[in-house]
């Protein structure tokens, strides 16, 4: 049988205007969903907010497909640009 | 050590203001075991593979890009070269047309858009299934709507194939007449030195030194390149040269990431990641706006040939530190049909068609998605391509030709393809063929390997 992973970590991206509550929908969303918050950080760059958020995934209860489409909900809602990817594509490109 | 919030957001930028994706995974797939002597059971075969593997690809391709974020713009199959499919079956044109019929019904059946590998190996001799196929190529393009062909009509090592060519410029000549506005010529590219792993259409095959399966990947990103670009614009070009090369090592680790992560996912073996940064015919998505970021008034004024050849050379820097199996094309395209800053600049009168020409001896992959007047004569399409690929031979490189001659059209008209093929303002060709020569016929040899200045 193939060993359970440790973690999955995937990066949430926020873009946009900041505004009460971010933080608050995306954790809300996260727990129903028991998917663990691991690192939160955020700033403004070239003046757009960014927040960047670590979840891992490994015992989460949808998978990325379903929590790209509630985050794409909540983006709508917040007028955000929300997206989710998999941690090893910035290690790809950005480590050696 | 944790990604920082500049990295990730360079990253998300990347795909969401500068038109970051991977432009096409390409799965090649071996039919040499499917051949027959009969040709129904070698399409019942072919069909059957390409279908499976087909579904899994645009399967693969969506869950991998749901995972990375990142766009997989087009999932393509390449195939052995159909000239070799031909070999057992009885010689005539119904044959190959039947053949290309097979791969287009199963190229819709898999849902994939473009099918590549209707072609022929022919730099040094034709057999007479490689005639066949040239001769059915109007045909079985006009008659189909996926297939793609490629035609290698010379090598380094063979030199050029002056019958091949002059046979290969007929049949473009006859598809461009059987398509509206010649738009089936768009699936046909003839070169030197074809590479065996080129996951872009229209060249693409499934090379005879290659695995049964192969999965290759081309990425992209010219947007972003341009980005960087821009974002200096009072560095030297040796530094310019460093901040392009960083950029191109960061897309190309991603492809890298990609492609290795879908030949898993599908079982298959991992090919290459081409890293030739292909234009689309989105604002800002230019590699003639690149040459123009660097500083060069108009695409195709004095400085365009070396600016891309700069271009150029950073791009494989950069690319080959980051991967170990950077391989196809692995150049910069300059379609002009593709590429907004192209056409603004054909119809400027920037630059023309020799000048295009220049252009390519520095970069891949030729003179690519130009149109010219559906008036041209054979000999003159057969002289261009003679002339284009000499570069590729002399210079130990991938050349290649995808002329769209237009009927009825004369230079300075505008004709539009539509979706991905963009539009072609029709260009000037010395109306003086060059009959004599062409017609001459033979195959010019391969150039001397020293003495190389």
């Amino acid at each position: 049988m193939p060993k359970k992973k440790n973690s999955q970590i995937c990066i949430v991206t926020v873009t946009g205007v900041d505004k009460v509550g971010i933080i608050a929908k995306l954790a809300n969303a996260m727990s129903k969903d028991n998917i663990n918050i691991v690192d939160v950080n955020q700033k403004i760059m070239e003046d757009y907010f960014v927040m960047t958020m670590a979840l891992d995934m490994v015992d989460a209860n949808c998978s990325m497909t379903k929590l790209k489409k509630q985050l794409d909900t909540i983006g709508r809602q917040m007028a955000l640009k929300i997206t989710v990817q998999d941690e090893t594509i910035f290690k790809a490109m950005h480590r050696i | 050590m944790r990604i920082s919030v500049e990295e990730v957001f360079e990253t998300v930028k990347m795909t969401l203001d500068h038109h970051f994706d991977i432009r096409t995974v390409t799965l090649g797939i071996n039919l040499k075991d499917c051949m027959d002597r009969n040709i129904k059971n070698l399409t019942r075969r072919i069909e059957k593979r390409i279908i499976e593997k087909g579904a899994l690809l645009n399967k693969f391709a969506d869950e991998t890009e749901n995972r990375y974020g990142i766009p997989i713009t087009n999932r393509r199959i390449s195939v052995t070269p159909a000239s070799l499919l031909l070999e057992p079956l009885p010689k005539t044109k119904a044959s190959a047309v039947t053949l290309a019929k097979s791969l287009d019904r199963a190229a819709k059946k898999a849902k994939i858009d473009f099918i590549g590998g209707f072609g022929a190996l022919v730099q040094k001799g034709m057999t007479s299934s490689d005639k066949l196929l040239i001769e059915s190529i109007p045909q079985a393009l006009s008659k189909t709507q996926r297939v793609c062909s490629f035609l290698n009509l010379a090598s380094t090592k063979a030199g050029i194939n002056m019958d091949a060519v002059v046979k290969s410029s007929r049949t473009i000549k006859e598809l461009s007449r059987l398509t509206l506005n010649g738009i089936g010529c768009a699936k046909v590219a003839v070169f030197a030195n074809v590479p065996e792993d080129n996951p872009f259409m229209a060249g693409a095959h499934h090379g005879v030194g290659e695995p049964d399966f192969s999965l290759n990947i081309g990425i992209s990103g010219p947007g972003v390149v341009r980005n960087v670009v821009l974002q200096n614009p009072d560095c030297d070009l040796t530094q310019l040269s460093e901040v392009i090369k960083r950029t191109v090592f960061k897309i190309t680790r991603a492809g890298e990431l990609i492609g290795r992560q879908m030949a898993e996912l599908m079982d298959v073996d991992f090919g290459i990641v081409d890293i030739s940064l292909a234009s689309t015919t989105s604002a800002g998505d230019s590699i003639a706006e690149i040459i123009e970021a660097m500083g060069v008034a108009q695409m195709g004024l004095p400085g365009s040939t070396a600016a891309l050849a700069m271009l150029m050379d950073a791009v494989k820097k950069g690319g080959a530190m980051a991967s170990g199996s950077v391989g196809g094309l692995s150049g910069t395209f300059i379609p002009v049909s593709e590429d907004a800053g192209m056409i603004r600049a054909v119809q400027d009168g920037t630059l023309n068609l020799e000048k295009l020409e220049a252009l390519t001896s520095v970069c891949s992959v030729g003179l690519d998605m130009f149109a010219v007047p559906g008036s041209t004569p054979p000999e003159a399409l057969s002289a261009i391509i003679a002339d284009e690929l000499s570069i590729g031979v002399i210079n130990n490189k991938t050349t290649s030709v995808r002329v769209i001659p237009v009927p009825r059209k004369k230079p300075g008209d505008i004709v539009h393809f539509g979706g991905l093929l963009g539009s072609a303002p029709i260009m000037e060709v010395n109306k003086t063929p060059s009959t004599k020569f062409v017609n001459r016929k033979g195959r010019i040899p391969p150039p001397i390997q020293s003495l190389r200045n």
